[in-house]
């Protein structure tokens, strides 16, 4: 098995018996010690777990146990997730005082229940507010296409680990875009489910309104498999939907024939460019998608999940931040103090307008299937760059790299990101609510006929 | 953004640190200005966008 090996290719070696767990395993361990040096994705390698799950499931098969559809797959996630033993980081000098997490986050139990062997835990933006993967406790994770370019953020050791080929499928979490983000920089799919499809049970939050967890991989195939092993309502999570497991791979083979695609217009034609702008055209014309629509006050969408999120974000750390704000990432720490000054009527009105703005935009669902979008304004900045030129002005970065992801998650609708080289940027694809099977099976599409996919580095 | 519209945000930021007691040291002031100055620009954005009284925020509380 290569580096670039599928975890569906991996899955199926080793239910067939062409290889084992254990050496699939050994070579991604080989893999991340060898490469982790550059790209700096891992903050831990669970390298003796990860061996002994590897020889379980190597026994299972050998005593003619059914393998599971991820057997011998190896993950990692971003370390906001608990992994049994270590302390929950997420990316912050603050919660390596925690204690070791008891038990794994029940994403981690249900792919590993399909067969998949967790190597370790991942890299990322201080706190999961961060769009660059850059962070000051860590270092940056490096962008496999060229490692003086920043990965995106927050998942940023995620899409690294991905895009570099250190192992087929991560999870990371996705507030604003921090899963598609980091997608588009690295040339990789992900997927955002809807709000409320995945458990986000024993991971560290961030914004509660607005917080989605998923998968990233470098083919839509991996992204449904690791999806479906992840489906399910959980009580531990309040938020998570009560709706049966719907199964996005037996529908992948669809088709995009009789899907009704139009491309987003007005707002999503502003501020990218022309890079990230021909890239959805390209996108459309394979898919045949001459309709546009416009998603009715994106800008205002945008800046509302702006407000939700330094509000809540800052009701989450307010005792850390009375108490410990000097081990804050200092750029972070000045965001969440900001947002604790933000008057409540204005946060209540946010919330407000999000209601009328799904009711707006669950309209022009009636009559299309599919909306398509930037996913970032442009490819992958330099790590530390502070400034962008777009449409001949500079601007600041980092606020800008979000504009295009806040709208679509700040009413949760599922999007899987697919990437376009050769910058390489994401395309959005974006469904109705609960319908991530719709662009689970475009993405697919635009996989096999070579429009998006992941490319060696 | 006007001088005195700068006092009142350098007011309202001493007034919440004190109310919640969280500590500032000095240096981190115009960090923290600038990214409450860009937020309200936002909140404003959006409270200006006229709703009836009856929207219900979106989340649900569930009894």
């Amino acid at each position: 098995m290569d580096a670039w090996a599928s975890a569906d290719r991996i899955a199926s070696a080793v239910a067939a018996g062409r290889t084992t767990a254990a050496a699939v395993v050994e070579a991604a361990l080989e893999r991340i010690a060898e490469r982790d040096k550059v790209l700096n994705a891992f903050t831990a390698i669970t390298r003796e777990r990860a061996r002994a799950k590897a020889r379980a499931i190597d026994r299972a098969c050998a005593e003619g146990k059914p393998a599971g559809p991820l057997a011998g797959v190896p993950f990692a996630v971003k370390n906001l997730f608990d992994v049994a033993g270590l302390p929950t980081l997420a990316g912050s000098k603050i919660n390596r005082d925690r204690l070791p997490a008891a038990a794994d986050s029940p994403l981690i139990a249900r792919l590993e229940a399909a067969g998949a062997v967790l190597v370790g835990a991942l890299n990322m933006g201080e706190y999961a507010y961060d769009f660059t993967g850059e962070n000051v406790h860590d270092g940056p994770s490096r962008n496999p296409h060229d490692t003086a370019h920043m990965t995106g953020g927050s998942s940023g050791g995620s899409g690294a680990a991905v895009a570099g080929g250190l192992v087929p499928i991560a999870l990371g979490s996705d507030t604003n875009g921090s899963i598609r983000v980091p997608a588009s920089f690295c040339g990789i799919f992900g997927l955002k489910p809807t709000y409320g499809r995945l458990s986000r049970a024993r991971t560290f939050p961030f914004v509660a309104s607005l917080d989605h967890v998923g998968p990233l991989a470098r083919t839509a195939r991996d992204l449904a498999l690791a999806y479906d092993a992840m489906q399910g309502w959980d009580p531990e999570d309040p938020v998570c939907a009560r709706r049966p497991p719907e199964p996005a791979l037996p529908l992948l083979e669809g088709g995009v024939g009789g899907l009704r695609i139009a491309v987003a217009g007005g707002y999503f034609r502003r501020g990218a460019t022309p890079g990230a702008l021909a890239a959805v055209a390209r996108v459309a014309e394979a898919l045949g998608a001459s309709r546009e629509v416009e998603v009715p006050e994106a800008a205002r969408a945008r800046a509302a999940a702006f407000v939700i999120t330094t509000s809540e974000g800052a009701a989450l750390h307010l005792d850390r931040l009375r108490t410990r704000a000097r081990d804050f990432e200092p750029t972070i720490r000045d965001r969440l103090i900001s947002g604790a000054m933000v008057p409540a009527p204005l946060v209540v009105r946010a919330q407000k307008f999000r209601r009328w703005y799904r009711e707006q935009v669950l309209r022009l669902f009636e009559s299309v299937d599919a909306i398509l979008a930037p996913t970032t304004p442009f490819p992958a900045p330099r790590i530390g760059q502070q400034t962008m030129q777009l449409e001949g002005a500079e601007v600041p970065l980092r606020p800008n790299i979000g504009i295009f992801t806040q709208p679509i998650s700040f009413i949760g609708l599922p999007a899987v990101p697919v990437p376009l080289e050769p910058l390489p940027i994401g395309v959005q694809i974006i469904a109705a609510p609960w319908r991530e099977d719709i662009a689970l099976r475009i993405a697919h599409a635009l996989d096999q006929a070579k429009v998006a996919a992941a490319s060696a580095e | 953004m006007g001088t005195n519209e700068g006092e009142s945000i350098d007011n309202l930021i001493e007034a919440v640190a004190a109310a919640l007691a969280l500590p500032i040291e000095p240096q981190w002031k115009p960090g923290i200005k600038s990214n409450l100055q860009v937020t309200l620009r936002m909140a404003a954005l959006v409270a200006e966008f006229e709703l009836p009284d009856e929207a219900e925020p979106a989340p649900v509380f569930e009894a």
